[in-house]
This record gives C-alpha cells, structure tokens and sequence, in this order.
C-alpha cells in the first residue's frame, strides 16, 4: 500500500518538474556514511552510522510573477542518533511585489554576510546544528518582511515572529559537548520565553567594486549558552541581545577582500565586539590546465569572554578550494583554523565530484587536532570524522 | 596563417624601415588602414545591433569529449541592454541538477573588469565573485568566460585581413587582438559576411599563438526585421579533440526589462 502511494507520487513530480517553470517541484535524496576515527569520549556514542535524507522545494508564481508561494522542506533519519533524526520545514512563505516596496510573509531562510571561515553577521536564523557543525544549515524563521530598494541602496526591515530553538545531539551522537543538553528544559531571559518577537532592519548598497552592509538586531540570541544543571545535563539559556553589524567586500582583479564585524549587547551586560576579515586570492590556468586554485585567509578575532567566549578568539584560518573544471566539476577544498593562544586546531576537507547530470558524490572529513582543555572544541576532540554522501536530484 | 606572422612582420618592417625611412613609414601606413578598415567593420556590426533593447531565452549545451561522450547542460538568460555601457544579464541554471536554481549576475562594462555576482540557493547567499577569470572553461564547456560575455567593440584591437567567400556569402576577415591581458588568447580570426555583419566563424590562437579552438555558427534568424541571433553554435578544440554545442532557443525580444531585474536582489529571487 505504501509502495503504491510512492510510486503514485513519481509521475507527479515528474508531471510538475516538467511545466513551466512558473511552477517547480525540486529536490534530491541523499544517503550518507559517516565514521569516527577515534573511540569516543562517552562510551554509550557511537563509532559509525548511516544516514538518509530527503529535501524537497516547490514554488509557483502567480500574479504575472508579481506574486509567489514558497514551500521547501528538509528530513534526515539517522541510524545512531534518534536526535539527529529530525525533518524541518525550511521555507513557507508568501512574496509580493508592491509598486514601491516587496512583502514577505511567512518561514524564510535569509544570509547576510560575506566570509567564508566564520559568518558573524548572519543572524536571523537559528542552525541546523544536527545537519553539520559549521554553522551553514539552518532552520526556518518565520517572519514578515519589507523590502524596498531604491538608487541609494536596499533597506529591509524584519518582524521576527516566534523563536526557534537549537537542537543538539543526543546521548549517543556524535559531536556533541561533554554532557548531553536538556533541550526540554530551555530558559529564556525575557519573560515571553519563545514568544518575544524579534526584529531586524538590514541597509546594503553596491558602490562600484564594493559590497557593503549594514544591520541590526535586537531579540533572543540564536546561540544558547549552555549552564550546567544539578542532574548532570546542560542547560540551554536563550538571552536578550542586541548585535549591530557591518559587512564589507571589495573584489579587486583576483582579489576579494572580505570583513565583518560585530558589536554585540547582551542585556544588562558590557558591550563586547567580534571580527573576521581577510582575502580569497585565486590563480586560473593552474599548470597549463584549466584548473583553478584558489587561496584563503581570514583572521578571526573576538573579545567575548566568561560564559559568552567562543572558539574564535585569536584564531587564524587558512584555505585552499582546487577546481579541475572539468564536466564533473570536480573540487577540493582544504581549510586549517588555528587558535594562535592555545594551538587548537581544526581541519576541514572536503570534496565533491559529479558522476552525471542526477547523481553528486560528496566526501568530508574533519580533524580536531590539538584540542586544548580551555577552548570550546575540547568535547570534540575524539570526535574527527570521515564522511560520505551519494545524492540524486530530481 | 601563423598568428605570429603579423607582428614578425611588423619587427621585419621596423627594422627594414631604419634602413630606409621610405619603406618603414609605407608599411606603417599600410597597417593603419588595416587596423582603421577592422574597427570599422567592429563598428559597424556594433552598430546594427543597437537597440534591442532586451532579450530572453533558453540555452542548452552539449559537452563531448574526445570519445564523443556526451553531457549536457541547460540554463535560462535575460539580457538587459545599456545605453553607455555593457550589457547586464542574469543566468539561471536548470542543469546539472545538483546546480539547479544556481543563478549567475553580471555586469559587463566596456572598460574595466566586470561585476559578477552567483546566487548560491542551499545557502540562500548571494556572493560577489572575481570577473577576472576570463581564460577558464564555463561549466566545463569549450567555452571560454571570455566567449560567452557581451562582446564589447572596446575589449580587442582590431586588423582587417582580407576577404572571404564560403556558403555563397562574401566575408571580411578580421584580426582580433584581446585588450585585457588575461585572454587566453593571442588573437582571434572572425569572418563576418559582408550583407549583414554576423560572425560565422571564429579561429581561436592561444598564448603561444597555435590555433586551439575554431567556433561555427549556423542558424540566423532575424527578429524585429533587425536583430540577428544564431541558433546553433559549435566549439572545436583542435588541442583537446573535444567539443561543445550550444543551442539557442525560446528568443524574446522586448521583455519590458529594467535595471530593478538585474540587482542582487533580483538575483536571490531568480527562478
């Protein structure tokens, strides 16, 4: 009976993949085997695992394509770790464009910024913390949202309607801190808890060779601070916050130049300040082939201290992203941040390889090298990993 | 014909001119007719085509390798016209599936680099990217980033050669000679039929001067009672063995575009 549900279902994907593409269901199904290299901290986590997930996006424009309906959904079942077991509905929104301005209703997904090592300034949404730790999944937030722009830049203002909480791993995943988080037991600092509505007003102009940005935030922190609780849990304490913002880009000849910075408030506490700026450089041709390399470096600075401190203090990252351009758009990308006060270090590779126009290979691996006692990637340390994903788009 | 040959010759030239002034300041002469005569025909091919205004369509493209293993690629475009500057024009990718909804903004101006920007859509980011990449392959193509861009009269030198009839048409020969220094190419040959100034065929000589590529193109309709556009065009590497096919279709003319279309913002919405 559920095989013919399915099999239902395929004709009528493939009936909507082909109209007009004012209307569009897309998507892919991944499976993914991930394995640690090393015995884990807690012995109740496991070694290795398999994965599967599905993500799927439907839009259809209307109104001349004045109008548009949103709707895109995420879902992983893992075999280790009921917790990262989890689906998400990413977007669900309404957009309409107004004479003068645009209108956004609904649950969005929204990225501001410009670094690749650290995203400082992308605020509005909460992480996908189960899908990957880096930062770059994450959940949706629903929102209404203006959006006007005019000769003398893009202005957007964000009403942000209800909270979304972090998931972590549970007890026997993976990439977790020391002690599981009490995800049920949540404290909020404002007495609305995850109904205090948030807001957000972005200004972004494009000058000649620059990309700037300007942004403010006030409302619950997407990152939780995690207390220790008397039985043997971690706490998540969502705090009141106030993060003024400022992203800048300028891309000369082979050269970007990236920085963003942070002023951020928590409520009755100082003002504490974070940056990460540097350079891409890129080399085309390499070795007579149409390979290209491409060189990274940002620093990474931040003076957030006590409870509020993260691994970014001091820390240097360096990359290299090697592109064959060849028809399988084969890539590699190597990334090494170091932590210049305590020797932390943390490594990143990853590679992708198209096999044909359907099917993407993806491998990743991660190396917690170094880990000292004092910096946040200290729960870690057993936790390097080599991973593979097959996926197939449709 | 060697490339190479046309500033040899030149180097003969000088040199015989030190000899006798005479000879040299002929010769001179001879090459600034030629190179006159060859912006002129630039120009005037530029010129026939002023005016479009806009354009969308679709694009498919066929990668062959040496074997003649074939892989395919598609995308949507929308071109945009400027009065004083290159053209803007946005591109949405439908394949390679993994690519999907990937779309591509560029600024082209007449001098100086471009302004490009992609449109990442599993990371909602848009992300300004560096124009000055103009010798690699687009998506794995025999195309060149230098030979999909908008063809600005400003971006080579020019020479007139001489003439050319094939396909019952009469031709002027061109010598292309690129501005930028990062080309991948030394020169280009283009023949351009004499009647309505469209390019037929392009010769492409790499650094060293050895002739890597050759690009046929068929099909031409007219639009507007104007507008020329080929449908069909095909890139041999002579270096590699391997090909690619780019085909055109779904041409429109006066889409009503306007620059709000091509903005960073417009790029993030692109379906």
């Amino acid at each position: 009976m559920a095989n013919r549900k399915i099999l239902a279902f395929f004709p009528l994907m493939a009936a909507l993949s082909q109209a007009p593409v004012a209307n569009e269901l897309t998507g892919y199904a991944g499976l993914e085997a991930r394995a640690f290299t090393a015995d884990p901290a807690d012995s109740i986590q496991s070694d290795a695992g398999i994965s599967a997930s599905l993500s799927l996006e439907y839009y259809r424009d209307l109104d001349d394509g004045n109008q548009r309906f949103v709707a895109s959904t995420f879902g992983r079942w893992d075999s280790e770790d009921g917790e990262r077991s989890h689906g998400d509905l990413g977007e669900l929104y309404w957009w309409k464009a107004y004479d003068s301005f645009e209108l956004y209703a609904g649950v969005r997904k929204v990225f501001w910024g410009v670094t690749e090592t650290l995203h400082l300034v992308d605020v509005i949404n909460q992480d996908d913390a189960l899908e990957n730790i880096d930062g770059e999944d994450k959940l949706g937030q629903p929102m209404v949202n203006l959006l006007m722009e005019r000769d003398w830049g893009t202005l957007e203002v964000y009403g942000l309607l209800g909270f979304r909480e972090r998931q972590f791993a549970g007890r026997e995943g993976r990439l977790r801190a020391s002690l599981p988080v009490d995800e049920g037991g949540a404290i909020y600092q404002s007495d609305r808890e995850e109904k205090h509505i948030d807001w957000a007003l972005r200004y972004s102009h494009v000058l000649g060779d620059w990309d700037l940005g300007l942004s403010h935030f006030s409302g619950t922190n997407r990152d939780p601070l995690l207390l220790s609780s008397n039985d043997g849990l971690l706490t998540p304490y969502y705090a009141q916050v106030d993060q003024t913002g400022v992203d800048i880009q300028t891309t000369r000849g082979d050269w970007l130049w990236k920085f963003e910075a942070i002023s951020f408030k928590p409520r009755g506490e100082d003002r504490q300040t974070a940056a990460v700026g540097g350079f891409e450089y890129s080399l085309y041709g390499i070795r007579e082939t149409v390979a290209d390399l491409g060189l990274l470096m940002e620093y990474q600075f931040d003076d957030r201290r006590g409870p509020w401190s993260t691994a970014n203090q001091n820390d240097i990252a360096v990359g290299v992203r090697y592109a064959l351009n060849n028809t399988q758009d084969t890539e590699f990308l190597l990334a090494v941040s170091t932590d210049l006060d305590n020797g932390s270090r943390f490594t990143n590779l990853e590679v992708t390889h198209r096999l044909d126009d359907r099917w993407l290979l993806e491998a990743e691996a991660r190396f917690f090298g170094n880990a000292d006692e004092g910096d946040p990637t200290y729960s870690l340390r057993n936790d390097d990993y080599l991973q593979l994903e097959l996926r197939r788009y449709f | 014909m060697q490339p190479n040959r046309s500033k040899k010759q030149f180097l003969t030239r000088v040199l015989a001119g030190t000899l006798a002034l005479a000879t040299f300041s002929v010769a001179a002469n001879e090459l600034d007719l030629a190179a006159e005569k060859g912006l002129e025909i630039a120009k005037e091919a530029d010129r026939r085509d002023l005016g479009f205004g806009d354009i969308s369509n679709n694009l498919t493209m066929t990668l062959r390798n040496k074997y003649g293993e074939a892989s395919m690629r598609s995308m949507r475009t929308k071109t945009l016209e400027q009065e004083d500057d290159g053209d803007k024009s946005l591109v949405i990718f439908d394949n390679p599936r993994d690519v999907k909804g990937t779309a591509f903004l560029s600024f082209t101006h007449k001098v100086g680099s471009d302004d490009q920007w992609l449109y990442l859509p599993a990371l909602k980011r848009v992300k300004r990217i560096s124009s000055s990449n103009k010798s690699g392959p687009f998506m794995g193509s025999e195309f060149a980033y230098e030979d999909i861009a908008s063809q600005e009269v400003e971006k080579y030198t020019y020479k007139y050669l001489r003439n050319e009839t094939f396909d019952g048409r009469d031709h002027f020969v061109l010598e292309l000679d690129p501005v930028d220094p990062k080309s991948g190419y030394s020169i280009q040959h283009i023949w351009i039929d004499m009647e309505e100034y469209r390019a037929w065929r392009t010769d492409f000589y790499d650094r060293k001067g050895d002739l890597m590529k050759t690009l046929t193109v068929s099909d031409y309709n007219q639009y507007d009672d104007k507008y020329w556009r080929a449908n069909k065009m095909e890139m041999v590497n002579h270096q590699t063995g391997k090909s690619t096919v780019l085909q055109y279709s779904d041409w429109v003319f006066g889409n009503g575009f306007t620059d709000r279309d091509f903005t960073k913002n417009s790029l993030s919405r692109a379906k």
